[in-house]
């Protein structure tokens, strides 16, 4: 991963956000993500952000549940042990769903979180740089990165004037590393230069 | 921009609806003529004399209880929607209220066709606790509560009650578009009727109802699962005719706030209810066939038959599952098609009709069993069937009215905004 130049503009509220994102796009600038608080109906749509396979992960997930319950159960009650429970037939497919049904959500739900984790790069003492620590509080944090063909100033002129009420250029960090929030400084202590609007 | 808010009734739709009703009328005639609906069904005399009269009372009870669960079923959605604040169907609410409004006619419809049958028929293979004189030992024991005193007064109380509590709920709809903007007066009442129908629709559809109305037909037999069950049938079906309704006005060029979000939100309600549907049927049906008690897979007997010797009707019992479970599972299951306005209207006209056969498969096969199988036959579905459209006529006609009487957005409501700018 890399260190970028990047110029930030933080929003008090979600009703100049939503136009800054909008006016952001069609000015060609390049969003590298957004920060909010919460989470905002509407906002991937309006950055643009594709949707997520997420779910086609599911499905896989969930039909490779269907198919170990499945295979398992007939191989274990007609070829490996078969028992006699009740007069019911070696291959009861009704008592297998709930079984089947139950795996089929285990290793879906599972199998997504555990997706959803690597696609959002979240893990146990994984870190990454959020620009601004009020993200996680009351403030909408909108970053554009600094290219060769990007004017730092031009974007900072472009952000007061959609409304934000604190502009900044920082370096940051766009991958992860790995640390503790409570014990390491160091994403606190780069310089910063705070521009208020 | 004028809003296009009143609407007035097609020709198409019109010609459509009585032409669904004339088929209904005429199949119902050809029943009075042919069948002898008053007359056959004592003694043990077998052949089309004695059976016509049970055909002609199922095809009749079949339909009237299936379609007036469906339309009331559109109240349960209003009621539920609005006990839970939700804001989002009101964009198109004027559109359940409508079909809601079909309770007027096919409530009192129904209760003539059940109290006809109870009261005045003599055919007894339906219901056969409504023979007092005949009773075996079980239904003496249940006597208390499947006696024909106990089937009026319940099935009219309850068909009132849910009268009253639609056209009350709409009144107040109907008053708040009158008042002044920020008046929440009306919004609070419409809480507090949703909450008082709900209840009454848990005492009855939820519970006691499905028991007496459709359960009693196989009176020896019992399910826990029997109400919900039916609940679930009913309900889907009925927001499948709701999305039917609401993507129609959309073609035509009304209801312009719903848009694609409202419409998959609907769709959410599609797939979601089936797989409920699904679920309920399976639980009834794995725990009989798990105990395996005589006394309940009886039932199921009459319905798929047993190994080497299949039942009658063994063909809808598959169909049932495949176009109710497997159709929507697949086909609705992506993001995409639950805004597809083709791919949606092709599913709730199926989901409707896969629902009007599960209630067909509820109510025939018992009678039917102890008529003997050369009574099973085609032409009772057909006549199921026809009389199944006079009924669909006769909703369509009824909501297009009921659609007609008032402007199709509730815009004093509080919640309208929300409806409006609504995001999945």
């Amino acid at each position: 991963m890399s260190v970028k130049k990047f110029v930030v503009g933080c929003f008090d509220d979600e009703k100049t956000l939503f136009p800054a994102v909008k006016n952001t796009r069609k000015a060609g600038y390049k969003i590298h993500d957004v920060y909010t608080p919460f989470p905002i109906h509407g906002l991937d749509h309006a950055m643009g952000l594709r949707d997520t396979s997420l779910h086609t992960a599911g499905f896989i997930y969930g039909m490779t549940g269907t198919t170990t319950a499945l295979t398992f159960m007939s191989w274990v009650f007609t070829k490996d042990w078969p028992l006699n429970i009740g007069g019911k037939p070696n291959l009861p497919l009704p008592a297998f769903i709930p079984i089947v049904f139950e795996l089929t959500v285990l290793c879906a739900a599972v199998g997504m979180v555990l997706t959803f984790c690597y696609l959002c790069q979240l893990a146990p003492f994984v870190r990454r740089d959020h620009f601004h620590l009020r993200a996680t509080d009351d403030l909408f944090v909108m970053p554009i990165e600094i290219t060769e063909k990007t004017n730092a100033e031009e974007v900072k002129a472009f952000f007061k004037s959609a409304g934000a009420v604190e502009v900044f250029e920082k370096s940051a960090e766009t991958g992860w590393w790995l640390g503790r929030y409570d014990s390491t400084k160091k994403a606190f202590e780069k310089e910063e230069e705070i521009v208020t609007a | 921009m004028a809003l296009k808010e009143q609407f007035e009734i097609p020709g198409g739709l019109k010609k459509w609806s009585y032409a669904l009703m004339g088929v209904g009328a005429l199949t119902l005639i050809l029943g009075i003529v042919f069948l002898h609906p008053f007359s056959g069904g004592h003694g043990e005399a077998h052949g089309a004399e004695a059976y016509g009269a049970t055909k002609f009372w199922m095809a009749l009870m079949h339909n009237s209880i299936f379609w007036l669960l469906v339309v009331a079923s559109s109240f349960f959605f209003i009621c539920a929607t609005t006990l839970a604040q939700g804001g989002w169907p009101l964009a198109f609410r004027r559109v359940p209220e409508a079909i809601s409004g079909g309770m007027n006619v096919l409530g009192p419809v129904a209760l003539v066709v059940l109290l006809a049958y109870v009261w005045i028929s003599d055919d007894h293979h339906i219901y056969h606790w409504k023979d007092a004189a005949h009773l075996d030992e079980k239904l003496k024991a249940k006597s208390g509560f499947l006696n024909p005193t106990f089937y009026t007064v319940l099935s009219v109380t309850a068909v009132g009650l849910w009268m009253w509590f639609r056209n009350w709920f709409r009144k107040n709809s109907l008053a708040e578009d009158l008042a002044g903007k920020g008046d929440t007066s009306f919004y609070w009442k419409s809480l507090a009727i949703a909450a008082a129908f709900l209840v009454t629709y848990g005492l009855t559809v939820l519970s006691t109802l499905p028991w007496m109305w459709l359960m009693s037909i196989d009176a020896h037999w019992y399910s826990t699962m029997y109400s919900w069950y039916t609940f679930a049938s009913s309900w889907v079906a009925g927001i499948s005719l709701m999305m039917l309704f609401v993507v129609y006005l959309k073609n035509i060029g009304y209801l312009e706030f719903v848009n694609d979000e409202h419409i998959h939100d609907i769709g959410k309600f599609m797939f979601a209810f089936s797989i409920f549907w699904t679920y309920l049927w399976f639980s009834q049906f794995m725990l009989i066939w798990y105990s395996n008690q005589p006394e309940e897979t009886e039932y199921f007997i009459d319905r798929v038959g047993i190994p080497g010797q299949p039942g009658p009707f063994k063909a809808i019992f598959i169909l049932n599952l495949l176009i109710n479970f497997l159709a929507p599972l697949l086909i609705l299951m992506k993001r995409g098609s639950k805004r597809n306005y083709t791919i949606v209207t092709l599913m709730a006209v199926v989901i409707i009709f896969g629902h009007w056969l599960d209630f067909y498969q509820m109510v025939t096969p018992g009678p039917l069993q102890e008529l003997g199988q050369e009574s099973n036959s085609i032409s009772h579905f057909l006549y199921s069937l026809g009389i199944g459209a006079g009924f669909l006529g006769l909703v369509i006609f009824l909501t297009a009215r009921y659609l007609a009487k008032a402007p199709l957005l509730a815009k004093n409501h509080p919640l309208v905004k929300e409806s409006v700018i609504h995001h999945t």
